[in-house]
């Protein structure tokens, strides 16, 4: 297939209009530009894709503070500060829900609140979200249940929340995979001629996976209207980013598949709300996707289980909790009059009270059926599977004796 | 070739048919009666495969419906996943065996588990075909059978045809699931031939229903895909030594027909698994224990394996002997015990 097509090339070789000269001996005269006819440059080449427009600005956009911001709808404003400071009291809720035995595993997104607020508010009714496993969060932003987004969590069903009904997929563990599914989902949405964008999250270390690379490139060579969002926090576990790419930054990599690449202040809710929603209805336009690396930093460690003073000093953590995303809107508003003390009060007495239905879900037990394991296997159960639940319910009947 | 239950009346219209072409019918019908079904993988389109099991497709449906993707394998199950999502019927394509590897990520920890994560809210009606087996003389990384490695993953179904009217049914059964199959497609049988009607296909059981293919009554060899006309022939060899065997078609590896494998073994009374897969923790040690625990009392001898021997699958030049023949079957019937019958 190689020979035939190189074969279907020779034919169209407008560029090599010089042929060799037949006569050896002396060296035909060179051209101004210093090269001799006869040896030709590669046929038919040129640049497929103008890089230049693809390029991520040279510094992470930014909104607060700059005289740009004074262009937002106040109302957003304070629509993206009452989901910081709700996302700041829900990971500190599932964090402690964690201390209490009520939660198996958190992985908090304490200071990546823009980012995953952000994630969420940018999409409209009909688009999808494709979370990865930390980003609990923005699954609730979305509008899931705060409960139930933490299913997977507390060591009930893997998916508490019902992702058609949602247009949340399921938090997605193995990093990156769930990129290409997003690509999928996109592409489909467009082939059925609706107007969907899914927007897909992923870490910084996710960025080294080959799903990432193959759902970038299907998502350019399909322009399907898709947007990534990396969350750059500094860190897969323990691993820091210059271990992790040789990149210039990880917004570049969308040169590489020809989409174009935004550098965003993670920090900034307004920069990060601006961008996403632009890269989404660009892709909702027919542009194709975007690639946007969001700058933050995991103030928590991975984990609860996590112990980040292995390979992290304090000291790295101080700068990034003086760029601390609520308080740099917060302060935003307040310098703008925008909000007031009693105003953010109201936002905190909010949070409280989701915080405690969140508790108070979260401190009763679940009740599973150990007969729906076998439920959703295969549309219909084999005999195999028939005979396996035939087996656990003697057993669970012999406990009950 | 019949199925399970009796021959179907012979269309005026049969003639010779390839099971390539079968496949591809099978995709057409497919293609023609459900918009949701889209046909993707490497070369599908306009090449129409490197097997040409996709010719003309493309030509047919359209680049939308029958794609060209690039050459990624995870990435074509992994963007098949997200179109299952939004409710199409993704027809996959593996070029070959081994390059299915790469997708083996997205088969395991989605494809295989999105609708039992989801209780149920997603399904995955993706069908993954895979040309698989050797007897191609096809050079390293294209013979591969790679069954048990599906096998090993609840939530797939594993089909794979041995004649021209299964083909072209377990396919339209495959893509019409509302589960993953993956659908094994013996590259060996491709090009042979049997009586068929495009016009008038024969439809097939719903997946799971194994076939008699040749009854006898001395002892059962369980086969499928490219064993299949193997077995047969060693039963017509069989004739000669006195021994009048029964060839049971699997058909579908999972769900897997216990049934029908039972009753024969429990009529004959003995029982060989014959495949081209590695024998060590393969198909046939699975076979073997099932038949072993559920019919023991009807058994004159244990259940035998014949299978390739548990090496890389070896350079073309020496396929025939890692290959089980009708040799190694007979001798493996010879050691049924069959001393003072
Ligand atoms: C394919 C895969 N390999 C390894 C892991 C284990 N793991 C879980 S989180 C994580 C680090 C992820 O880092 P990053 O992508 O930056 O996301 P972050 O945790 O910072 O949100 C690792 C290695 C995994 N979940 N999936
Ligand atoms: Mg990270």
């Amino acid at each position: 297939m190689a020979r035939s097509s190189l074969a279907s090339g020779t034919g169209k070789r407008a560029r090599s209009a010089e042929r060799p000269s037949s006569g050896q001996g002396r060296p035909a005269a060179a051209r101004p530009d210093g090269t001799r006819p006869g040896h030709t440059p590669p046929p038919d080449w040129r640049p497929r894709v103008d890089p230049g427009p693809l390029l991520p600005d040279r510094e992470p956009y930014r909104l607060l503070g700059t005289p740009a911001v004074a262009d937002l709808d106040p109302q957003l404003l304070r629509e993206l500060y009452g989901q910081l400071v709700r996302g700041r009291r829900y990971n500190r809720q599932a964090t402690a829900l964690t201390q209490q035995g009520r939660l198996a595993v958190y992985p908090s997104t304490t200071g990546q609140e823009a980012c995953e607020v952000a994630a969420a508010l940018a999409l409209r009714p009909q688009d999808w979200l494709f979370p990865s496993y930390r980003d609990t969060l923005a699954v609730v932003a979305r509008g899931v249940d705060p409960a139930e987004a933490l299913t997977l969590l507390r060591g009930d069903w893997h998916s508490g929340y019902d992702p058609r009904a949602t247009k949340v997929a399921p938090l997605s563990t193995p990093l990156a995979t769930q990129l290409p599914h997003a690509v999928g989902l996109a592409h489909a949405a467009r082939l059925r001629g609706d107007d969907t964008v899914a927007l897909a999250l992923v870490g910084d270390g996710g960025t080294s996976e080959g799903d990432f690379h193959e759902a970038l490139n299907f998502a350019a060579v399909w322009k399907a209207p898709v947007v990534f969002l990396v969350q750059n926090n500094g860190f897969a576990i323990s691993v820091p980013l210059d271990k992790q790419t040789a990149a210039p930054s990880l917004a570049h990599k969308a040169v590489g598949y020809g989409m174009p690449g935004r550098l965003v202040d993670g920090n900034d809710a307004p920069a990060v709300h601006q961008v996403l929603c632009e890269a989404v209805e660009h892709a909702r336009a027919g542009g194709g996707p975007t690639l946007v690396e969001a700058l933050t930093y995991r103030v928590d460690a991975h984990t609860n289980a996590d112990d980040a003073t292995r390979y992290r000093d304090d000291a790295e953590v101080e700068p990034w909790r003086a760029h601390d995303p609520v308080a740099l809107l917060e302060r935003e508003l307040r310098e703008r009059g925008l909000i007031d003390d009693a105003g953010i009060r109201a936002v905190e007495a909010a949070a409280e009270e989701m915080a405690a239905r969140l508790r108070e879900e979260m401190n009763a037990e679940p009740v599973l059926d150990p007969m729906e394991l076998f439920d959703h296997v295969y549309a219909e159960k084999t005999s195999q599977l028939r005979e396996q639940a035939a087996q656990l319910r003697a057993e669970l009947d012999a406990e009950e004796e | 070739m019949g199925t399970a239950t009796a021959p179907a009346p012979a269309p005026a219209t049969r003639k010779p048919a390839t099971m390539a072409q079968a496949l591809r019918q099978a995709m057409r019908d497919a293609l023609a009666e459900d918009r949701d079904v889209h046909v993707m993988g490497e070369d599908v389109g306009t090449l129409g495969g490197v097997f040409r099991v996709t010719d003309g497709l493309a030509a047919e449906f359209g680049p939308e419906r029958v794609t060209d993707t690039p050459l990624a394998e995870a990435g074509i199950l992994g963007t098949a996943v997200g179109m299952a999502m939004y409710g199409l019927r993704p027809v996959v394509e593996m070029q070959f065996d081994a390059f299915a590897y790469p997708a083996m990520e997205q088969l395991i920890s989605h494809v295989s588990r999105m609708r039992n994560r989801t209780r149920g809210a997603l399904p995955m009606p993706i069908t993954i075909r895979v040309p698989y087996g050797g007897g191609i003389g096809g050079v390293e990384h294209h013979s591969d059978s790679s069954e048990a490695y599906y096998l090993h993953t609840p939530g797939l179904h594993v089909v794979t045809p041995a004649t021209v009217a299964d083909a072209y049914g377990l396919l339209r059964a495959a893509i019409a699931s509302d589960d993953p199959v993956v659908f094994l497609e013996p590259k060996r049988l491709y090009w042979g031939k049997a009586d068929w009607s495009a016009d008038a296909p024969e439809t097939v059981p719903p997946l799971g229903r194994a076939v008699v293919r040749r009854a006898g009554t001395s002892a059962t060899l369980i086969t499928y895909g490219p064993s299949v006309p193997v077995c047969l022939e060693a039963a017509e060899a069989a004739r000669q030594e006195g021994w009048d065997l029964e060839v049971v078609d699997l058909r579908s590896l999972m769900p897997f027909d216990d049934e029908t494998v039972c009753a024969s073994v429990r009529r004959t009374g003995r029982a060989i698994v014959v495949h081209e897969s590695a024998g060590f923790c393969g198909t046939g040690a699975e076979i073997a224990a099932r038949v072993s625990e559920r019919c023991f009392h009807h058994l004159e001898a244990p259940v035998l394996r014949v299978a390739g021997f548990d090496i890389p699958y070896p350079p073309p030049m020496l396929e025939r002997h890692h290959l089980p023949g009708v040799d190694r079957v007979l001798d493996a019937v010879a050691r049924l015990q069959w001393e003072g019958n």
